[in-house]
């Protein structure tokens, strides 16, 4: 019985020889892929840089899904260009003073070049870029017209609340109550929706790159970011302020639906699990104190420090981002949470016995 | 020998180690007058020679250690900084190594955590910074024409505090205790023992707060130096541009330095006894560190960059064979880029959520910021033009360094952009700009000052032939490293993340940076080795082998130690070319300073505008005082990160005797005579006080960078205010609030008074009555300990506890840092009482009690802006 736990439970992460391979890939290889399909290509810039795998990504700041990372690819790529075509005429210009033309010119050219090319061009540049680059602030981040989400950054993963009413603003916590859920975030396509974004302990920052840009979640303050998902498709988030050691593994999903799906989905988030209070699995999770940390709505699970699990397995992943959804996984996490993901909060649940590890990760795959 | 024989004076050292011989020999104390000697005579220039050989030689053996001359410091300053340069470079190759493949086990995320970690804070506050103060510490004085900076001791001494903080902060890494909250260290992550346990963040703080002193001392002798310590003629605008750039960097560190260094005090006392200023549970504001960090962390990047521009500045013209075009141009901008430098920090904040208007004002002055900067780049593409540029190992790296440097300042014209910087930040995109900027900025012209300067420092040529292989690995190796960069950050690489996932498009740019950053270390690898490798049998270079404009081309091949044969009379920018036997005359020593009749290291003083001669500066020789209040100063910050209070209160009396002595010993000398005769007919004074001292500027410099720190803490306090809804707090307001009014009051009268003592004394002593002026300084210790007693016994009283909210434990801070400086003036004024008793200063010789008066000043404004904040304004609102 030691030898064959050992043997699941003790390998080495990410793999290791003593675990059969293909079990190894199903246990511990994180999820790879998290769109169903490639959406098709078919904006233009996917062309210019077809077979750059970033163009067509879950997780590019170049392969936009939302208004406002729209408008910032279109910015980026003419600064793109502007900045190639000054590099090209700035080392073109050095390349003629030193080997082409030496000498041709005297002290008075030199000054003029040093006005134009110094003074005037820098200034007129800047002053265009400045002024279309700014005003696209005030539309980029316009009121919302669509839901509230209070997005709570812990350390390592993402507290969610749908349906919440409640102002930005220093020195405050995000407001109470609306629909929990956890490390996923749906969002109606088509609406601006709200985020207030807070954190209880570090600073966190919520990064959705397909959809939109960053906003910090700083203690003691509430922030607002407006976002407008406008293609329906799964993309990633993730925390891009270091907050410690499992923050590269701090990782969430983001469904983006029609308006109607969005209503059905937080609609069923709010209702409780339907879970018989005589499984065995249940039974072991509440032996084992995992109550203490999780609320499973439905049953006596009220614990506030971690994740809602009560649809826990209707989501894509688990960990924050860190492994697709499969029994497996929940059995893995749950027997070597710091292998899979070091540093996070959760302990290890390892001197289980492997049955228990099952019959609990077979509960919560019920969660759906 | 003892070190009170060492300090005396260079005669009295080396006399002693050399016998009594030798003295004799160089006839110290009987030589003619300067303008009485024939130059042309070949035995009068022998003697003159052999006069300033041995007074300005080296120490030998152990002694070695004790040199203070800008020769010595400089080169151990310049290799200690490249040391840690080399360690911190592995330390990121371990990152590419981790990082070359998704998934990869090769370091925990923890130990992942700490060597990015001490990789930034080594490169910014260990080499980067360092190496800029360790290089005008050689090169100043030489292009200034002058034979020592104004205070080798005080180089000394920074150089022995860089030493030992780099040495404790790099080591942490050794015993698995480095700090791991990246290089700016944001709170709560790092303040909170739940969040941070360990040293790590400690040692961070407090190694790093005990390298800034060196820092800021450094920047105060290069301040100094440069104002005070050029030839006669040079005015400001004949200054090499070099001279320039150092002026405004070493002015942008005293004033970029103090608000980290008030940081770091908040910090500090947040991690040791838990006052609240980060956590916002208790009226805190993580915010408030963001904004000092950055406010020192913007400007700290144009620190970096300047001096490596001005290397550029000192390069270029003499391989174009012409003087700079648009000399104009490029001071306006340097001084602009440094001025403009101050307002762009909330860039660095541009995702915390601050409102739209913030953005747009502080995104348009980070564009501004790239005007002043194309304007530098293209004052070096016009010299470029209007001359004939002979192409050269130096130049190929100086090629290099602005094809880099160009994308680093494009893509910082993208990021200043608040949109995009919203994509970007924090990602890759930022890691690949910061590194074209500094690398582009400043290694890669700091390699061509290495190659260009080598022959003057070693005495031989660095090799063209390694030289052009070395260029060529870094840069193909340092664009395939950071160029796929860019894209990775874009497609969704955020920084410091220890590992990615596979599949999502980050495999090859990672893989490829990896290669690229092996490549790219191999290509420095042979600089290293190239500096290094031994070259006993290769020919000396030619004395001047560039054929170069600017007067640290002096030297000579090998490099005498006294700098400069005798101090010239300058009136062009590039003297060697534009002044006729020039270097002729030095050499011969027509000029002024031929001679060190006396047998003291000399250099001359001059005005701040037209460099008219002023002084004959005695500067001190070797001395290992410096070393040890080094040592002991150093032991308060490390035994203080350990919580060992007891040993650190003996070691911190220890720091402040050792500093003493130094100063006892080793400043305000009394020469033997009031003045001497300099040659060309010239006699200046060898004594000198008040503003025309090189240490009534230091003083006066040091306690601008001091009240810098000190507004930083006022910021605090009215930050505070603005973020809170009610501050003071309602809970603190009761029947009184806050500390008082009374005693701060009280406290404001007192260290008033003891100002008045202060200033009384110096004039009354300067009139010759010494015994009021004892009296005086008598009253003013006694009244500014009062003083400081009653600033404290305020919040006392009124039971404020600092660990309760933020707002006592501002108050706290300010009344502290009020009480300390008023305990540093009873000191200084019992210093000068005590060396008024020792005849160390009389009505004549008052230098010490008139910069005492002058610290007064400061101090007497600090008492009164911390009484109007802690008292008075809480009535007010």
């Amino acid at each position: 019985m030691l030898v064959q736990r050992a043997a699941i439970l003790v390998p080495g992460w990410p793999s290791s020889p003593q675990l059969p391979p293909a079990r190894s890939s199903i246990l511990l290889r994180p999820e790879t892929r998290a769109v169903e399909s490639l959406r098709p290509a078919r904006h233009w810039l996917v062309v210019v840089c077809a077979g750059l795998a970033g163009c067509t990504s879950p997780q590019s700041a170049l392969d936009p899904a939302g208004a406002e990372a729209q408008s910032v690819a279109t910015l980026f790529w003419v600064m793109l260009v502007g900045a190639v075509v000054i590099w090209v005429a700035v080392i073109g210009l050095s390349v003629f003073a030193t080997k082409i033309r030496p000498g041709a010119y005297g002290e008075k050219a030199g000054l003029r070049l040093i006005v134009w090319g110094g003074c005037v061009f820098p200034v007129v540049v800047l002053t265009a870029l400045l002024v279309w680059g700014l005003q696209m602030m005030p539309v980029l981040r316009a009121e919302a017209n669509g839901p509230t989400i209070a997005v709570s950054a812990e350390r390592f993963w993402w507290r969610v609340a749908y349906g919440v009413e409640g102002e930005p603003g220093v020195a405050k916590s995000l407001p109470e109550g609306g629909v929990p859920s956890a490390n996923e975030i749906w969002l109606p396509a088509g609406l601006r929706s709200e985020f207030l974004i807070g954190s209880p302990d570090v600073i966190h920052s919520l990064w959705i790159p397909s959809i939109a840009g960053k906003m910090d979640a700083i203690p003691g303050r509430v922030n607002r970011l407006v976002v407008e998902p406008t293609k329906p498709g799964v993309y990633n988030g993730v925390c891009a302020e270091f907050c410690g050691d499992a923050h590269a593994q701090m990782a969430l999903r983001v469904v983006v639906v029609s308006p109607e799906e969005y209503e059905a989905y937080v609609a069923r988030q709010g209702e409780p699990a339907s879970v018989g209070a005589d499984d065995e699995g249940y039974r072991r999770f509440m032996e084992n104190g995992c109550d203490a940390c999780h609320t499973v709505r439905g049953t006596a699970a009220d614990g506030m420090v971690g994740p809602d699990l009560t649809h826990l397995a209707s989501r894509r992943t688990i960990a924050a981002g860190t492994l697709p959804m499969s029994l497996e996984n929940l059995a893995s996490f749950v027997g070597f949470t710091h292998r899979v993901k070091p540093g996070v909060q959760m302990p290890s649940y390892g001197m289980l016995a492997e049955d228990e590890i099952t019959a609990i990760a077979g509960w919560l795959e019920t969660l759906k | 020998m003892s070190d009170a024989t060492l300090d005396q004076s260079a005669t009295r050292w080396a006399g002693k180690s050399d016998g009594e011989k030798a003295q004799a020999d160089l006839n110290f104390g009987n030589v003619p007058p300067a303008s009485e000697r024939d130059q042309d005579d070949p035995e009068v220039r022998a003697g003159q020679e052999a006069r300033l050989r041995h007074v300005w030689a080296e120490p030998k053996g152990w002694r070695y250690w004790s040199a203070v001359n800008n020769t010595e410091v400089g080169l151990w300053y310049t290799a200690t900084s490249f040391a840690f340069m080399l360690f911190a470079g592995v330390l990121g190759l371990m990152m590419r190594v981790q990082l070359s493949a998704p998934d990869n086990d090769f370091l925990t995320a923890s130990f992942y955590n700490q060597v990015y970690t001490l990789h930034g804070t080594v490169m910014m506050f260990l080499f980067a910074v360092p190496v800029f103060e360790a290089v005008a510490i050689i090169l100043l004085p030489q292009m200034l024409g002058a034979r020592d900076l104004p205070f080798p001791r005080l180089s000394a001494f920074g150089y022995w505090c860089f030493l030992i903080g780099g040495i404790f902060v790099c080591g942490s890494i050794f015993f698995g205790a480095a700090p791991e909250g990246g290089w700016f260290m944001y709170p709560p992550l790092t303040t909170q023992e739940r969040f941070s346990p360990g040293y790590g963040a400690d040692i961070w703080l407090l190694g790093l707060s005990f390298i800034e002193v060196a820092s800021i001392a450094a920047a105060v002798e290069l301040i100094v130096g440069t104002l005070k310590c050029r030839p006669p003629g040079m005015r400001l605008n004949l200054m090499p541009l070099y001279a320039w750039y150092v002026l405004v960097v070493a002015g942008m560190i005293l004033f970029a330095f103090p608000p980290l260094i008030a940081g770091d005090i908040l910090f500090e006392l947040e991690r040791l006894f838990n006052w609240p200023f980060f956590d916002p549970e208790r009226g805190g504001d993580p915010m408030l560190w963001q904004h000092l960090f950055w406010i020192f962390g913007h400007p700290e990047v144009y620190i970096v960059f300047l001096p490596a521009i001005a290397l550029l500045a000192m390069i270029i013209p003499t391989f174009a064979r012409r003087p700079i075009v648009g000399y104009s141009f490029i001071v306006l901008a340097a001084v602009g880029t440094g001025f403009l430098s101050f307002g762009l920090w909330v860039h660095h904040m541009f995702a915390t959520g601050l409102p739209a208007i913030s953005l747009g004002f502080f995104s348009a002055a980070s564009e501004a910021v790239a005007i002043p900067t194309a304007v530098q780049i293209f004052v070096f593409l016009a010299t470029l033009l209007a001359g004939r540029v002979i192409y050269s190992v130096p130049m190929l790296f100086v090629s290099g360094a602005l094809a880099i440097f160009v994308i680093g300042g494009l893509t910082g014209v993208m990021v200043a952009l608040a949109p995009f910087d919203w994509q970007a930040h924090d990602t890759y995109f930022v890691v690949a700009h910061l590194h074209y900027v500094l690398l582009g900025g400043m290694l890669f012209p700091v390699v061509a000052g290495v190659y260009y300067y080598w022959p003057m420092m070693g005495g031989r040529r660095l090799s063209d032939k390694l030289g052009k292989i070395a260029f060529w690995l870094m840069f193909v190796g340092f664009n395939t490293a950071f160029l796929p960069m860019h894209w990775s950050g874009l497609i969704g690489m955020p920084r410091r993340v220890w590992t990615y996932p596979a599949d999502i498009g980050l495999e090859l740019p990672n893989l490829i940076s990896s290669i690229g950053a092996f490549v790219f270390a191999a290509g420095f690898v042979t600089v290293v080795w190239d500096v290094l490798r031994p070259r006993k049998g290769e020919p000396y270079a030619e004395r001047n082998t560039w054929n170069a404009g600017t007067l640290e081309w002096l030297a000579e091949v090998p490099d005498e130690a006294w700098g400069v044969r005798s101090v010239p009379i300058v009136s062009s920018r590039y003297p060697l070319w534009q002044q006729k036997n020039f270097m002729a005359d030095v050499d011969m020593g027509r000029y002024y300073m031929p001679d060190a009749e006396e047998g003291m290291r000399e250099t001359m003083v001059t005005s701040v505008l037209d460099a008219e001669p002023v002084q004959c500066l005695r500067v001190p020789g070797p001395t290992f005082m410096t070393f040890w209040a080094a040592i002991f100063l150093g032991a308060v910050f490390i035994l203080a990160t350990f919580h060992l209070w007891t040993l650190t209160l003996i070691t911190a009396v220890f720091a402040v005797g050792a500093i003493l002595v130094w100063l006892w010993r080793g400043t305000a000398m009394q020469p033997e005579k009031a003045e001497k005769d300099v040659g060309l007919g010239l006699k200046l004074p060898l004594y000198a006080s008040g503003p025309k001292s090189v240490g009534w500027w230091a003083m006066f410099i040091t306690m601008t960078g001091d009240a810098t720190a000190f507004i930083s803490l006022i910021f605090g306090y009215f930050f505070y205010f603005t973020v809170s809804p009610v501050f003071p707090p309602p809970m603190m307001a009761g029947e009184e609030i806050g500390p008082g009014v009374l005693w701060p009051l009280v406290a404001l009268a007192l260290f008033a008074a003891s100002w008045l003592t202060a200033i009384l004394a110096r004039n009354t002593n300067s009139k010759g009555a010494v015994g009021t002026a004892r009296l005086l300084m008598g009253c003013g210790v006694l009244l500014s300990l009062a003083a400081s007693a009653a600033i404290l016994w305020g919040p006392y009283v009124t039971g404020l506890i600092p660990t309760v909210h933020v707002y006592p434990a501002t108050v706290w801070v300010l009344a502290i840092w009020t009480a300390c400086h008023g305990a540093a003036g009873a000191l200084m004024l019992a210093y000068c009482l005590a060396r008024s008793l020792a005849g160390r200063m009389t009505p004549t010789h008052d230098i010490d009690i008139v910069n005492v008066a002058l610290y007064w000043h400061f101090m007497a404004g600090t008492a009164l802006v911390t009484v109007a904040t802690i008292a008075l304004f809480p009535l007010a609102v």
